[in-house]
């Protein structure tokens, strides 16, 4: 017990102090985001990710978004487990047509009003993987999206802009691939 | 001393059995030794092979045009070959060494002993075969389909060459929704269906669980959900182009995948890797292993609740992976390999940032594993949960830190080495346990030895070019890779044609053999510790579903 409060108190300033003190971007993305989740959806927004086909690339980085660094939840973002708790479906991911009819019950399963939103350059557009006798390609080939996150895989800050985008989508443009995240 | 020294011994026992081995082209697929068989000494070949304590490194067929004539002329057998045959290889390992048994079967009765039999950890590799090429594998204990849902019919094959790529069918694909799940009956005995959408961030995926009370009493993976086609749309791709592809067929692993398809083809062609590239692919790739089995531990913890692990965890790999995007371009450092080379190359400044970042990383660490390592409550949940024995991993052929924690230390860097871990002091940790928190230790030794070595790659780091024009493909060249990647050894062949463009591409992700280990150790668990369990093998879904 000693040793987890040594440690927890030696790094403590990083997991209880909001990064976004470091980063404006982050801040300034995850106030506006809270603003906008408020407005339409009350004072949070639930997710469920689906993986339709992806690689796992973008799983890692949603997993990121759960991380201190970014610690997605503090925003009143956070991921459900069902999608009948669900306000907005992520989908990662070419859907491979063994996922297809999946992904469509899942998101008849989403009460309305949902939001979709396409993480990723396969889940965008189909990627490396196209459309092929296995894959159906981009999400909106087999489901309405409100969103897209490109990126191979989008890096955590384009997906937290992505999902402010999905709330307020005149106010803030989509994430352009070649901006990355710098440290 | 070489490490086929076995191999005439082994050669001899196939003689006593009267099975005729043609060794053709013996270096073609260096570093492994070909030998051809006639198709129905097959299975036999196998059972010798498993007799003498081989490792099956997994089989797969080639149905591309002229993959078949080669061995039909070689074995003799035929003067006037079968152009429409396919081509059946079966990679087995001993030692250090590796040989690879080749056969063709013709295209009209593709037809072949199982090797299951004899290697249990194969059965899923030779009814994919089946899905895919359509070669029968006769006596094999479980026929059903495996990769093959409902996106093409039975009796289709979407590798052959007459299967277009786009399909045949452009119908939705509905749920796989009869596929015969044995049963097991009895008072009090229940079924759990999961998936194939979970309820955390992981990719997709069925598990039927067959429970008494908290019991597991069986568990079945049904997996292919994202099955995209990787193997057919390799085809006619350049080099560059597959190497994107092999980026993607397991994000997690995407340097081990790109290292694997690259070396390959590099054989294949008979191209040259400067110095400076091989030392910067381990990089990358130690690099992947730490951020990954960082993931690892912290989720382990997480999933029998201690949350401060995973969020140290968490916090280490954010800080790992910012500096792949600030050095290598990429946070995953996808495409950062490419064939004859790296894409990359370090700035005169990043040796020194990368040695204070290892300092940090184990300055960091340690006490953090000291605590993973001795504390009750993780004690409690770890210990002796999900536990596989010796026997159980060498039967189903696994490596990496599954087959490290239950007493099995193959690792491809120490055992068959290839540049630069030929110049390097590779470390591999053993434990003999086999539970939950034997692959946890596996793991964080595992960071340990990668931050040594990485140290040591950074201080060698030779000067010079960073990428060689890879030579164009001879027709019909074959290459195998052979890549120790954080899940363990992955194999990967491409065949090129006439054209210098891929005809073949099969990529072996250890998790063949991972995902088969979950359904035994999970038996006797209890249903609550099946996610930890999962979390410890942490097999890849596109990695097998390809």
């Amino acid at each position: 017990m000693f040793r987890i409060l040594q440690q927890s108190l030696k790094t403590g300033v990083i997991t209880e102090a909001p990064p976004a003190i470091d980063d404006p971007e982050l801040e300034r993305l995850g106030i506006e985001l809270r603003r906008h989740v408020h407005a339409r959806l009350g004072r949070s927004l639930a997710i469920r990710q689906v993986d339709a086909g992806s690689c796992n690339g973008c799983e890692l980085e949603i997993h990121a978004l759960n991380n201190p660094y970014y610690d997605l939840e503090r925003f009143g973002l956070h991921f459900v487990a069902s999608p009948r708790h669900a306000d907005a479906l992520l989908v990662t991911g070419p859907v491979s047509r063994h996922m297809e009819t999946a992904l469509r019950r899942t998101w008849q399963a989403t009460p309305v009003p949902k939001l979709v939103i396409a993480a990723g350059t396969c889940a965008c557009d189909g990627g490396e993987f196209g459309v092929s006798y296995a894959s159906r390609g981009a999400v909106e080939n087999v489901i309405p999206v409100d969103v897209k996150i490109p990126g191979c895989p989008p890096a955590p800050l384009e997906l937290l802009r992505g999902l402010l985008a999905a709330i307020a989508p005149d106010a803030v443009p989509v994430a352009d691939p070649s901006h990355q995240q710098d440290d | 001393m070489s490490r086929l020294d076995w191999l005439p011994d082994f050669l001899a026992r196939l003689a006593a059995e009267h099975l005729l081995a043609h060794s053709g082209d013996e270096a073609v697929l260096a570093p492994a030794q070909r030998l051809v068989l006639d198709p129905e000494d097959w299975g036999n070949a196998a059972k010798v092979a498993a007799r003498m304590g081989l490792r099956h490194v997994g089989m797969w067929a080639d149905p591309s045009e002229g993959a078949g004539i080669v061995t039909r002329v070689a074995t003799g057998a035929d003067s006037t070959p079968d152009p429409q045959g396919i081509a059946v290889y079966a990679c087995l390992e001993y030692q250090g060494g590796y040989v690879v048994l080749e056969t063709a079967v013709p295209l009209d009765q593709p037809v072949l002993p199982s090797q299951t039999p004899h290697f249990p950890g194969l059965a899923r590799l030779e009814r994919h075969c089946h899905d895919l090429t359509g070669v029968t594998f006769q006596g094999h204990p479980d026929p059903r389909r495996w990769t093959r849902h409902q996106a093409w019919e039975e009796g289709e094959f979407p590798l052959r060459t007459d299967f277009p790529t786009a399909g045949r069918s452009v119908r939705h694909v509905g749920a796989d929704a009869d596929y015969p799940f044995p049963k097991v009956q009895g008072s009090g005995v229940y079924e759990i269906p999961v998936g194939p959408v979970h309820a955390g961030i992981i990719e997709p995926g069925h598990f039927r669980f067959q429970a008494m009370g908290e019991d597991v009493l069986r568990l079945e993976e049904r997996l292919g959900y994202v099955h995209k086609g990787i193997e057919k749309i390799a085809v006619g791709r350049d080099p560059a182009a597959l190497a994107r592809l092999a980026a993607r067929v397991c994000g997690d692993s995407t340097v081990a995948h790109t290292w694997a398809a690259c070396q390959a083809m590099e054989r294949a062609t008979g191209g040259a890797v400067p110095p400076r590239a091989d030392w910067l692919r381990a990089l990358m790739a130690e690099r992947e292993r730490v951020a990954n089995h960082l993931g690892d531990i912290g989720a382990i913890c997480n999933d029998v609740g201690f949350g401060f692990a995973h969020m140290q965890c968490a916090r280490l790999r954010e800080l790992w992976q910012r500096r792949s995007r600030a050095l290598f371009g990429h946070r995953l450092m996808m495409d950062a390999i490419c064939p004859g080379g790296v894409a990359w190359d370090l700035t005169a400044e990043a040796p020194a940032l990368l040695l204070a970042d290892h300092t940090a990383l184990r300055r960091a660490a340690i006490p953090l594993f000291d605590v993973i390592d001795d504390h009750p409550s993780l004690n409690d949940r770890l210990i002796s949960t999900g536990r596989l024995s010796t026997a159980q991993v060498r039967a189903l052929g696994c490596t990496g830190p599954v087959g490290k924690a239950s007493g099995l230390p193959f690792d491809v860097r120490r055992d068959c080495p290839y540049p630069p871990y030929d110049r390097l002091e590779v470390v591999v940790p053993q434990e003999r346990e086999g539970d939950v928190a034997a692959r946890v230790r596996v793991r964080m030794s595992e960071i340990q030895e990668s931050l040594v070595m990485m140290d040591r790659l950074l201080m060698t780091l030779p000067a010079g070019e960073t990428t060689a024009p890879l030579p164009p493909a001879p027709p019909g060249a074959v290459g195998l890779g052979l890549v120790d990647g954080w899940r363990g050894e992955i194999m990967t062949f491409v065949r090129f044609g006439a054209d210098g463009r891929i005809t073949r591409f099969f990529p072996r992700d250890p998790s063949w053999f991972t995902w088969p280990a979950l359904e035994q150790l999970i038996l006797g668990n209890i249903v609550p510790d099946f996610p930890v369990c999962n979390k410890s093998v942490n097999g890849s879904y596109s990695g097998e579903d390809l």
